[in-house]
């Protein structure tokens, strides 16, 4: 209760600071919007709809291509841990492709999908697989041998464990690394929204660049506060509960 | 099955090593970790392999446990030649090697539930009576990081008899505990061994514990690998460490050791 009165607090007095330069006029409204006119924008933008639509339309491209990294990344980790010729060949590969920004992939997403979902999808995919299946790679990795031996002589064998000692073992590595992918596809959605108009979807990133081309400043900012509450609540929904099994059971540092 | 045909005591093993030796090739060298090494275990015996470090004993152990294979060499448990690792022999290892993304309860279930013919209510019954059997009944949904070393030991060795294996195998399994905890724990053992007929090969580099525990010492020397001599103690049991008998002939095969080594090597008495 105390931390979140001290964030809403500190939360206030931004808005508050940000009024207060507007009155200033220091810079020209147009430029520099009130928080009221934001405000006024999201809740008429909430109403006729298309702050909503578009948040679900970019949410739903998210998901899928995440989801889809991810059931892709981790066998994959699993067997460039396992196999030498995985490690030399997929894995090397892996390790290139994740040092390119996701960004880059928009382009040739393009050439090759057209303006369409698929491209979206591409993208999104490309920024969380690489990602996965390196923190898999390693986490597998970094395993204490001793985990499988003692697995071994309680009966354990071949899947049952990579299901049930491998990949738990792994699991503090693979979240972060699916953390991380989370971030790179969302950064590159974000871009490829931005730069490529789609006719099945539009999404934030289309948002956000219409209220360039309007000049609507307040949307622009708008619809970046909106992106920001989406990472927050997805770190906060999607990753925190893992977080907190990790840290209750590995006894690492909780919050 | 029911809970108490699982519970029941099952007859300890049979062990037979014969000649076995191991070799350890690496680029920069070649190590004879075992060389000819035979050694016959009767049922319900406890032994324990003592030696300085690099003398072969957790190799022999692991090759025993199945995680291993010979060079050459018989290895025939209740006359029937061990070909990898089986539920009749459990480990317990130095370091704890409990699983720490599970609870203490869900550890001592990861190898009863890879045992068929119980159900699950059956299998957390088993694993209730071997918390009970440790001490730690209270500890069943503790995570493994609050757990003291003395109480992680504790429930490697409840998860090791879980499956109620014929033979336990542990590796210096006290090694890495303070000497309060170490008592503590040596009158557990004989306790547990007594109650639940296990044959036990216990490796240890410290000679005051193999003299405690085992009704048989087995003296390794190193390079390469082979056993060297044989006592058998014959105190009664429960044995106190610290009890003068003990320790005199603790003494005696200080000196034997010493002698083995030439006194170029120290053994922790
Ligand atoms: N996997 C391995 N690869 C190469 N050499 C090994 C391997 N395992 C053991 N050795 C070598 O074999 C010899 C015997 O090792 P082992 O672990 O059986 O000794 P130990 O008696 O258990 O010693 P300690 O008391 O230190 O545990 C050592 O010289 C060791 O270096
Ligand atoms: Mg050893």
């Amino acid at each position: 209760m105390k931390r979140f009165l001290s964030a809403a607090a500190f939360f206030a007095g931004l808005v508050v600071l940000w009024e207060v330069l507007v009155r200033l006029h220091l810079w020209s409204p147009v430029l520099v919007p009130s928080p009221l006119t934001v405000g006024q924008y999201l809740l008429g933008a909430i109403e006729d709809g298309t702050l909503l639509d578009a948040s679900a339309v970019t949410l739903k491209r998210l998901l899928f291509g995440y989801l889809f990294g991810i059931v892709l990344g981790l066998p994959l980790g699993l067997l460039t841990a396992r196999f030498k010729v995985c490690q030399d060949t997929l894995g090397l590969l892996a390790l290139g492709l994740q040092t390119l920004p996701s960004v880059c992939w928009v382009p040739l997403a393009l050439i090759w999908f057209g303006q369409s979902e698929s491209a979206m999808f591409f993208v999104v995919v490309m920024g969380t697989l690489w990602s996965v299946v390196i923190a898999t790679d390693n986490g597998v990795r970094s395993i204490p041998p001793i985990y499988a031996r003692a697995a071994r002589t309680m009966g354990s064998k071949g899947l049952h464990t990579w299901v049930k000692v491998m990949l738990p073992a792994a699991l503090p590595f693979i979240v972060s690394g699916m953390k991380q992918g989370w971030a790179f596809a969302w950064r590159s959605l974000m871009a490829a929204e931005i730069y490529v108009t789609i006719l099945t979807g539009f999404g934030l990133g289309h948002l956000l660049h219409y209220g360039r081309e309007l000049n609507a400043m307040e949307q622009v900012i708008g619809v970046m506060l909106v992106i920001v509450v989406i990472g927050l609540l997805a770190d906060k929904v999607m990753f925190s509960p893992w977080e907190r099994f990790l840290h209750r059971r590995w006894g690492t540092q909780g919050k | 099955m029911t809970v108490q045909t699982e519970l029941a005591n099952v007859t300890p093993s049979k062990l037979s090593v014969g000649e076995i030796s191991k070799r350890f090739e690496s680029k920069r060298r070649v190590v004879q970790a075992l060389d000819r090494v035979s050694l016959d275990v009767a049922e319900g015996e406890f032994v324990c392999l003592l030696g300085p470090s690099g003398c072969g004993k957790s190799t022999l152990l692991n090759i025993i446990a199945g995680l291993d294979s010979a060079d050459s060499g018989t290895l025939l448990c209740d006359g029937k030649p061990v070909s990898g690792p089986g539920r009749d022999r459990m480990v317990m290892f130095q370091e704890h090697a409990l699983f720490p993304w599970l609870d203490v309860m869900d550890n001592l279930l990861f190898g009863l539930k890879l045992k068929p013919g119980l159900s699950n209510t059956e299998r957390e019954e088993v694993a209730r009576f071997y918390l009970r059997l440790v001490g730690l009944e209270k500890f069943a949904h503790a995570n493994i990081h609050e757990l003291s070393g003395g109480m992680k030991q504790r429930v490697a060795l409840a998860r090791a008899l879980a499956p109620n294996p014929r033979i336990l195998l542990m590796d210096e399994p006290f090694a890495a505990l303070d000497a309060l905890t170490r008592e503590q724990l040596y009158g557990d053992i004989q306790r547990i061994w007594q109650e639940r007929k296990k044959t036990i090969i216990f490796v240890t580099h410290n000679v005051r514990e193999a003299v405690c525990l085992g009704d048989r010492v087995v003296l390794f020397s190193p390079h390469p690998g082979r056993i060297a001599e044989q006592f058998r103690v014959d105190l009664p049991r429960p044995r106190d460490i610290n009890s003068v008998t003990l320790a005199q002939l603790s003494t005696q095969i200080t000196k034997a050791l010493k002698g083995h080594l030439g006194g170029q090597e120290e053994v922790g008495e």
